[in-house]
């Protein structure tokens, strides 16, 4: 693999995180609980929407063929993308959603913290953007998961089981692969196992403070930036990318 | 006796100083008297305007995971999430009048508030949602800055913030439609297939013919109301068809005629057994819409009662510090 490679491959990965956490947090407009909470969850939807743009096309640039980021995002098939599962897990009910919103949000908070830093001028300029959003991102999920977690006894009981259910995606944040060893001998990619420490740190702070039970390690399913995902994937892409793919001709 | 009286009196002043403020044009704000009828007819338009932001969520969040670019979704999911915006917005300001959204919400589910006809139609391909955009926010935007004037200052004001944001939508249903217009053979099939569709009951939503229904009414005296529903269409169909012109589509109207004397464009007959028939529950949608808007909801309650309990704890929490 070489360097330009290993940054196209790291460039796919983090705006497909950010594309299909956008797609599942769309999915609730006009599903929300109360209003205010659909404007949020749609709101952060459009900030990585935005994220995914400038980092495709950043992709599709070093990769030097002319792909746009609607090409990137409308025409590879499900073996092309190499987000994490965590982030093509179903919504679910309410707290399901904030517990993956919360495991995310604090990830990207620290990752892009990091991130700023890298001698890649483009990706630090994002992460920079980045962070801002994020931060709101993770102060929202915060805030939610003190309430459920400290609620009543259902919201406390459907946190947690989300908490749990979830975990097991959580490992695959910081794995390291052929790309970010590469990248990370040229200081653009980052520490993973500083992320690590961090974000273990503020979960369980997080999910103390909610009353709730910091899950114990177990299996962690993988996968993502091998294009090897869950069956959820293509189910998103088929919708996600139909029009595209019904009218291959058609400027939109 | 001697201070019932005394308070008719004080009351009747009130009401005069209601009339004298009306007439003069001056702003009628929350704190201020006014008759019942006022209060009740602008709290049933105000939550029915609400209503009709938030359902009208329904139909272009059905496309917003099919969006065909990064760009188009990140536009539908803006423009949408402004309508739930001014939902919020217009809930806050009908409750000045002394009723809390939770009420407005139940008056939706048990069929006694409304909201706008035109959402009781499906939003079938990516089309409609330019469609909707173009010709459903441009006839609101005719009537809203039309309510810009209207005589109770929330509403007002509401309707001032309101019409910006919906210029922009009508511009971004435009865009679709423009885009479309020049594509593929297939696009432009679709375009003037969701012209078509949204044509006719675009025009019902300025509501019935004055004829049908009486200049005379409170609306209009108390100026909640500032023009007929005539006058209103009359406006929308001069500007869109020119639009329609401009990118190539056809208006569905073999009737449809500038008149060169009156400064307008004549139009054809409406049809309005379908508009009495979808109001009466016989839209494609209406079931649909309702019934998705009672299932969300009732589905939100433990969040809302777990947030409550939270808040409550919290406050107990700070009693015993």
């Amino acid at each position: 693999m070489t360097e330009q490679q290993a940054l196209y491959k790291y460039c796919l990965i983090l705006g497909d995180n950010a594309l299909i956490h956008s797609y599942r947090l769309s999915e609730w407009c006009s599903n929300a609980p109360i209003l205010e909470e659909d404007l949020a969850l749609t709101n952060f939807s459009l900030d990585m929407i935005g994220r995914a743009q400038a980092l495709l096309s950043y992709a599709g640039k070093i990769d030097g063929k002319g792909k746009t980021d609607d090409d990137l995002a409308y025409r590879r098939g499900e073996r092309e993308f190499y987000n994490h599962l965590l982030k093509e897990m179903p919504n679910g009910d309410f707290a399901n959603t904030i517990a993956k919103l919360l495991f995310t949000s604090a990830y990207e908070y620290y990752f892009f913290n990091e991130l700023q830093h890298s001698a890649d001028k483009t990706l630090a300029a994002i992460a920079a953007k980045t962070i801002k959003e994020v931060k709101y991102h993770m102060a929202h999920a915060t805030d939610w998961v003190l309430r459920l977690g400290d609620g009543t006894d259902e919201s406390h009981h459907r946190i947690q089981k989300a908490v749990n259910e979830l975990w097991m995606y959580t490992g695959e944040l910081f794995e390291t692969n052929e790309a970010t060893a590469i990248l990370e001998d040229k200081n653009i990619a980052v520490d993973m196992a500083v992320v690590k420490a961090k974000w273990k740190q503020e979960i369980e702070r997080v999910l103390t403070e909610a009353t709730l039970t910091v899950p114990k390690d177990q299996y962690m399913q993988t996968g993502g930036s091998k294009g090897v995902h869950s069956e959820y994937l293509g189910h998103i892409l088929s919708e996600m990318q139909y029009l595209q793919r019904a009218y291959p001709e058609a400027i939109w | 006796m001697e201070l019932l009286e005394k308070t008719d009196k004080i009351q009747e002043e009130l009401l005069k100083n209601f009339e004298i403020k009306i007439d003069r044009g001056d702003a009628i704000e929350p704190r201020d008297k006014m008759p019942d009828g006022y209060r009740k007819h602008l709290i049933r338009q105000m939550s029915q305007h609400a209503h009709s932001e938030v359902i009208g969520m329904q139909p272009e969040g059905n496309w917003i995971t099919r969006a065909p670019s990064l760009r188009a979704k990140q536009i539908l999911l803006a423009k949408i999430q402004d309508e739930g915006g001014h939902g919020l917005y217009l809930y806050s300001a009908a409750e000045t009048l002394g009723i809390s959204r939770d009420e407005m919400i139940a008056q939706l589910h048990s069929g006694k508030a409304k909201y706008s006809n035109i959402f009781n139609y499906p939003a079938l391909t990516w089309a409609d949602i330019g469609a909707i955009g173009w010709l459903v926010d441009g006839a609101a935007i005719v009537n809203q800055v039309s309510l810009q004037r209207t005589s109770y200052g929330p509403y007002s004001r509401a309707m001032v913030r309101i019409c910006k944001e919906e210029s922009f939508h009508q511009r971004q249903g435009y865009e679709i439609m423009s885009k479309m217009m020049k594509g593929t053979k297939d696009q432009q099939g679709m375009a003037q297939d969701a012209m078509n569709r949204w044509w006719w009951p675009s025009l019902m939503m300025f509501g019935p013919h004055d004829s049908e229904s009486p200049h005379t009414g409170d609306a209009f005296k108390w100026k909640i109301k500032r023009s007929s529903n005539d006058e209103l269409r009359q406006k929308f169909i001069d500007k869109t068809v020119q639009q329609a012109e401009v990118i190539g589509l056809t208006i569905p109207d073999k009737d449809l005629k500038w008149n060169e004397a009156k400064g307008h464009y004549h139009h054809g007959p409406i049809n309005w057994n379908e508009f009495y028939s979808v109001i009466g529950g016989g839209g494609p949608c209406n079931k649909q819409r309702m019934a998705h808007h009672i299932k969300v909801h009732n589905e939100g309650e433990w969040v809302r009662s777990a947030a409550k309990a939270y808040q409550e704890k919290k406050e107990k929490k700070l009693l015993h510090l």
